[in-house]
């Protein structure tokens, strides 16, 4: 029953599209209920759920993805100040000039596979980051960032007559700005959007390309002698992958205009390998789930400082209550990535296989508990083997 | 008399070593090609420069008409030579219909497609196909398990059912009995003897002389390189320069 469900593709997007869209609602008891974060959720998302493509797919450990979230953001923005503060076309360009990147960048560093494959993206993504930073200063404002400015052209909104007001103009979906509705409307666009990527990665996971894609990351020199030429599957997924880091970066530049060179360093690429992993690198829902997990956790752990976790720990009699302070204060606040880091090992040390991975380890200990006998086998035509990392293959 | 398969003048070094000697062998439309010989002779060698793993040194290979040397295998399994692995090579972590379906897709779809929005679950010719391809070497029943969970023999006869479903001009097998227990090696025999593989021209290299000679229609000996003697197996079995080969008494050392 719970089998046929998931090999509906109709029945997934109604079930997906109706935990995304009430997000707000569920998400309201634990505290994760205001647009900012609500949009960090799909946005993140949405890089993830392309990452996996990438790495869940085929194996290929990319170090680098952040270049095309920054690529995305720079593109955007350069939309914004020149074309128009209307997000379709920004989103459009991202998504191309990412793409093209992520042509040039995959084409020479899939020329090797493993741990050089890794260190090559590595490698770009570090160039890209300097470019940014220093180099490029006349296309991405260096260190400052890239921002808006009052001087800029906007050549489609003046062509439409859309005078701007006064100040800096907002972005905007033709007319309805990404900031109304207290910032809601900006999380219900990501979510459309996250629901479409969504669709998108489902199809590919479930067609004949992704199954090839699997059976590289099985067994790529077998791929060869069975008559594939590997090259362009592994190029093609790395710009789909590309792509959708490029929307992503899009998507933070249409809700908040401006995009730094941090955007594109390696702790964000780290990041996402991190959320991928986390959840579940290969599962369909995996990445999403690690997305939210990180990015609830970081906003609540980062948030915290001494004085309110003496507040927490009010109860405890005084020695104790410093005691514990002193244990969990580097852990919190700026040392979140602590937290992030000790998780990110018991998960890889226990669940190889990530959250995924414990939730049905847990589903077939309730089946054991209860009695039933129904085969818990995959679906053999278009189940993802049960993925166990294999590091960097 | 036209031959699929014709190896002339190949040497291959490595280093020092001379692994192939001006090897010159051909093989016929439609017979079952054995090569023996002792360990190191050559034989895995050879194969590797037939599909692509080994450029040879000098001489050539042409298969059907045309020169395979320098082409990357995915080309050559696509002009129809196809070789089935020592060790299994299988995707152990897809199941074991969905290993029979890639080369089934490599068949149509060619060296690359880019299809990701087509339904996989839609491809029914492929995955009826496949199931029939399974059932035929006994392992339809476990078609949803994955494929690195099977047994060794197992694995061996799923590697020969995605050879086989790519309907080849010529299939190369290499060692497709080692390690395997007698029934088990009865079973690929009866398997290989079957209707559907009969007449299929087959190049197996082969320790096992029950199975070489339960198979096959003529006989090459490689030993230290060189190709000694081709024949019929009665000839070969009579042969003294193979029997000199096999217990090592040779004059001139």
């Amino acid at each position: 029953m719970i089998k046929k469900i998931f090999s509906s593709n109709p029945l997934i997007m109604l079930i997906f599209s109706a935990v995304v869209l009430t997000a707000p609602i569920w998400l309201d008891p634990i505290g994760a209920n205001y647009p900012d974060l609500l949009q960090k959720f799909a946005i993140f998302g949405i890089f993830a759920i392309g990452y996996n493509i990438l790495f869940g797919l085929t194996g290929y450990l990319s170090f680098g993805h952040a270049t095309f979230l920054g690529v995305g953001s720079y593109t955007a923005v350069w939309a914004f100040k020149l074309l128009s503060m209307n997000i379709v076309p920004a989103i459009i360009l991202a998504i191309i000039v990412s793409g093209v990147f992520a042509l040039i960048i995959g084409f020479l560093s899939l020329r090797r596979s493993g741990i050089y494959f890794s260190i090559l993206t590595l490698a770009f993504a570090q160039m890209a980051y300097s470019l940014a930073y220093s180099v490029l200063t006349p296309i991405t404002n260096g260190e400052t960032g890239l921002q808006l400015s009052l001087k800029d052209p906007r050549v489609l909104d003046s062509m439409a007559g859309i005078i701007p007001q006064e100040g800096l103009p907002s972005t905007n979906l033709f007319g309805y700005l990404m900031k109304s509705y207290e910032g809601y409307f900006g999380f219900y666009f990501a979510a459309v959007i996250l629901i479409i990527a969504f669709y998108v990665s489902l199809k590919i996971f479930r067609s004949p390309y992704g199954l090839k894609l699997r059976a590289i990351k099985s067994n790529q020199t077998r791929m060869k002698y069975t008559g594939f030429n590997t090259r362009p599957y592994l190029l093609s997924a790395f710009v789909i992958s590309g792509m959708y880091a490029g929307l992503a970066g899009a998507l933070l530049a249409s809700i908040d205009p401006l995009a730094g060179a941090e955007r594109m360093q390696w702790t964000a690429s780290g990041e996402v390998v991190l959320m991928t992993i986390l959840g579940g690198a290969g599962t369909l829902i995996g990445p999403l789930l690690g997305t939210t997990i990180i990015k609830y956790l970081e906003n609540i752990f980062s948030a915290l400082n001494p004085s309110e976790l003496h507040n927490m720990f009010d109860f405890m009699p005084e020695p104790l209550q410093n005691f514990m302070v002193t244990i969990v204060s580097p852990f919190v606040g700026e040392g979140w990535h602590l937290t992030l880091g000790a998780m990110f090992m018991i998960i890889v040390i226990f669940l190889p296989g990530g959250v995924m991975q414990g939730l049905s380890h847990l589903s077939s200990f309730m089946k054991r508990l209860f009695g039933s006998k129904k085969d818990t086998t995959p679906d053999s035509v278009n189940d993802a083997a049960p993925t166990t990392s294999k590091g960097g293959h | 008399m036209s031959y699929i398969l014709d190896i002339d003048g190949v040497n291959k070094t490595f280093g020092g070593l001379h692994a192939l000697s001006d090897v010159n062998l051909k093989i016929e439309e439609g017979e079952t090609h054995a090569i023996i010989g002792p360990n190191g002779a050559g034989k895995s060698t050879l194969l590797n420069c037939c599909i692509g793993r080994l450029i040879p040194d000098t001489g050539t290979v042409t298969f059907n008409g045309k020169n395979m040397i320098g082409m990357p295998p995915y080309d050559i399994n696509h002009a129809g030579m196809v070789r089935v692995f020592q060790t299994p090579e299988i995707f152990p972590d897809l199941t074991l219909l969905q290993n029979v379906m890639i080369p089934a897709l490599a068949k149509r779809d060619g060296t690359f497609k880019f299809n990701p929005f087509k339904s996989l679950a839609k491809e029914k010719s492929i995955i009826k196909e496949a199931h029939a391809t399974l059932a035929d070497f006994e392992l339809d029943k476990f078609h949803n398990q994955l494929a690195g969970s099977i047994s060794r023999g197992d694995k061996r006869r799923l590697e020969l059912a995605m050879g086989l479903i790519q309907h080849p001009d010529l299939l190369l097998l290499d060692e497709p009995t080692a390690g395997m227990a007698r029934h088990d090696t009865n079973r690929t025999i009866d398997l290989l003897n079957s209707d559907r593989m009969k007449t299929m021209t087959k190049v197996i290299i082969e320790h096992d002389m029950h199975v070489v000679f339960s198979l096959a229609d003529r006989i090459s000996v490689l030993a230290r390189g060189h190709i000694i003697a081709t024949g019929r197996p009665e000839d070969i079995k009579n042969d003294p320069k193979v029997k000199e080969a096999y217990l090592g008494e040779s004059e001139d050392e």
